[in-house]
């Protein structure tokens, strides 16, 4: 009985566990995938372009949909007279648009803040909460550099990315603003969009023909695959959860059986004493739905902690509980309970009284 | 039914009933009346057909041949939905093994069969077990009784629902002497109640105490005796 109660419950947790992933994971899927990069691309007509020009794109994208914006502007700076690229952003935009981007320290949130890329950090043996001076020589003059500008940023984190990012350091736009004295143009803006793969052309079409300043372009092998890999996945999760079921029903069919079959004495004293077949159905059918039962609430349970588990080891982001799953899934035990009951309950009917209390 | 020749009309009859197994007569037209308020004794050597005899009669097996009349009803010919529910009405049982389920109570045992039958009464459970001298030990698993006090639950069992016959197979055959005395004592009890009793036995002690004894050889009735030792009434209806 225990083992059909541990079966149900395992039965449980993966089924509701699995659907709730199901259900997560286009959601999870969608944001991972974004944080392989952003998913549209906006560039100027002309080279540069300026933050009006991408608020006028982004008024074409339902605000709903849109996930991170991140314009960058590049110089290239001098730190201990070493030239590094300067990367100027929103950084909140920068961190929702690439959110694998992995920081220890903290991002920059005030101006006077910097962002060190992980090479950047080594080179210059820098950690959180070092200052570091960055200097803005836009000419040289032979040998001699012409210091133009020149200021202090507090080190708040260091990236690591695996990438060129490494090699940046990043500050916000109004810093590189103040640092360069020239008003700010971006070279690029990198947008995260949660939309179907048409629904994406047809924003990038319209950003591109009815904003000047602009040409929007999609990064389209990864919006692509998504779609494709997401299908594939859910084929996978439902057939997991079919298999969980069926081996859930036989393995509460086989205890159920054991269990008919070890208590047949008892059953043939029932019926010898005059229960019917209908009130032997109900003993054994009430006690494997109960079962059932039993095993579907705490499978609940138990599956939304395994949901949260994978949720949090594999995508980095929790799962809300949800109430509605718990019925069903306690509902969906039941049922399986149930049909995996059926033959063995048949069989304890079938028992006959006459021979279970003849000898032994 | 009604065109029987004989007037009174016996509790049980059986006529020229055989139970067959392949090519083995477990039973062989075997032919016997029991009337209401008998205490019938039935004896005969191991595979002698006593327990086939016992289960025809308590509506747990079909005959393979022949009538079986209880109560003017054929049984023989009754659906098996039918004949659970004759035995649950009419018929209490007594086994040689006992056969109380182990997890429940002495009360709970009880209750089972008042359940099968009607509902529960746990005042009345318990005042058959008075009847049966284990008021104390109605809380107590079967695991916790001596035989002889699982026997008496037992009888306490098959008394519950005032049924028209007993069918005890071997009531007494694992119990020593002590026992045996008690469990013949309720018998008696049961006999001066009015309730019609056959029982099966090895034992010619618990044999004589009944009006009359059938003894069976080979699935055939061999002979009858009246029991000359029989002190309880002898009730005629
Ligand atoms: N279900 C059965 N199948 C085949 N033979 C059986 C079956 N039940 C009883 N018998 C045979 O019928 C005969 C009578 O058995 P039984 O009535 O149990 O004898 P008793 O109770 O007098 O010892 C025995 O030979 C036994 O082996
Ligand atoms: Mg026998």
């Amino acid at each position: 009985m225990l083992v059909a109660l541990l079966a149900i419950m395992i039965g449980a947790t993966i089924l509701s566990g699995l659907v709730t992933i199901y259900y997560d994971v286009p959601r999870q899927m969608g944001a991972q995938f974004r944080s392989y990069g952003a998913n549209m691309i906006f560039t100027g007509t002309q080279e540069l372009f300026n933050m009006e020009d991408v608020e006028a794109g982004v008024r074409h994208i339902k605000a709903s949909e849109l996930v991170g914006v991140a314009p960058y502007r590049y110089e290239t700076v001098r730190i201990h007279d070493r030239p590094i690229m300067a990367a100027g952003t929103d950084m909140d935009g920068a961190r929702k648009s690439s959110p694998f981007w992995k920081v220890s320290g903290e991002w920059p949130k005030a101006d006077g803040e910097i962002m060190v890329g992980k090479n950047v950090a080594d080179t210059f043996r820098l950690r959180e909460g070092d200052s570091l001076i960055a200097t803005f020589a836009p000419e040289t003059d032979g040998d001699e550099i012409i210091l133009d500008n020149e200021m202090t940023f507090i080190v708040t984190g260091i990236l690591d990315t695996g990438g060129n990012e490494e090699d940046y350091v990043y500050l916000s736009l109004d810093d590189l603003e103040e640092l360069t004295g020239e008003e700010t143009t971006l070279d690029v803006c990198e947008l995260s969009v949660s939309a179907s793969a048409d629904q994406l052309t047809a924003y990038a079409d319209a950003i591109s023909n009815n904003v000047e300043g602009i040409n929007a372009r999609l990064v389209k092998r990864v919006t692509q695959s998504e779609t494709a890999v997401l299908s594939k996945l859910q084929a996978l999760v439902l057939l997991v959860t079919i298999v969980v079921l069926a081996l859930t029903m036989i393995c509460v069919a086989t205890t159920m059986t054991a269990v008919v079959t070890e208590r047949r004495k008892e059953i043939g004293l029932r019926k010898a004493l005059g229960a019917s077949d209908a009130s032997i159905i109900s003993e054994f059918m009430g006690e494997g739905l109960l079962l059932g039962g039993i095993g579907g609430v705490f499978g609940s349970l138990l599956g939304f902690v395994f949901a949260q588990v994978v949720s949090v080891s594999v995508f980095n982001s929790s799962i809300s509980f949800r109430f509605g799953l718990l019925p069903i899934t306690v509902i969906v035990s039941i049922i399986v309970t149930g049909i995996a009951c059926m033959l063995p309950v048949k069989s304890a009917t079938n028992v006959d009284p006459a021979l279970v209390l003849k000898g032994e | 039914m009604g065109k029987d020749k004989v007037k009174r009309m016996s509790l049980l009859e059986l006529r020229n009933v055989s139970k067959i197994y392949g090519d083995l007569h477990a039973l062989d037209k075997v032919s016997l009346q029991v009337e209401k308020g008998e205490w019938v004794a039935i004896m005969g050597p191991s595979g002698s057909g006593k327990s086939t005899m016992m289960n025809i009669i308590g509506c747990m097996d079909k005959p393979s041949e022949g009538e079986v009349l209880l109560d003017g009803i054929d049984i023989a010919k009754e659906t098996a939905k039918n004949l659970t529910n004759i035995r649950r009405d009419k018929i209490g049982l007594i086994f040689q093994q006992f056969h109380l389920v182990s997890y429940l109570t002495a009360l709970e045992n009880v209750m089972m069969a008042q359940y099968y039958h009607s509902i529960p009464d746990e005042k009345e459970a318990m005042e058959a077990l008075e009847r049966v001298g284990l008021a104390d030990r109605a809380r107590h698993l079967p695991s916790q009784l001596s035989g002889g006090e699982q026997q008496r639950v037992c009888v306490a069992r098959a008394l519950i629902n005032y049924p028209e016959i007993i069918l005890a197979d071997e009531p007494t055959g694992n119990l020593d002497e002590a026992n045996e005395e008690i469990v013949v004592d309720l018998f008696r009890r049961l006999h001066e109640d009015g309730t019609t009793l056959i029982v099966v036995t090895h034992d010619p002690e618990v044999a004589e105490v009944a009006q009359r004894t059938l003894v069976l050889r080979n699935g055939r009735l061999d002979h009858e005796t009246i029991n000359p030792n029989f002190t309880g009434h002898i009730k005629l209806s």
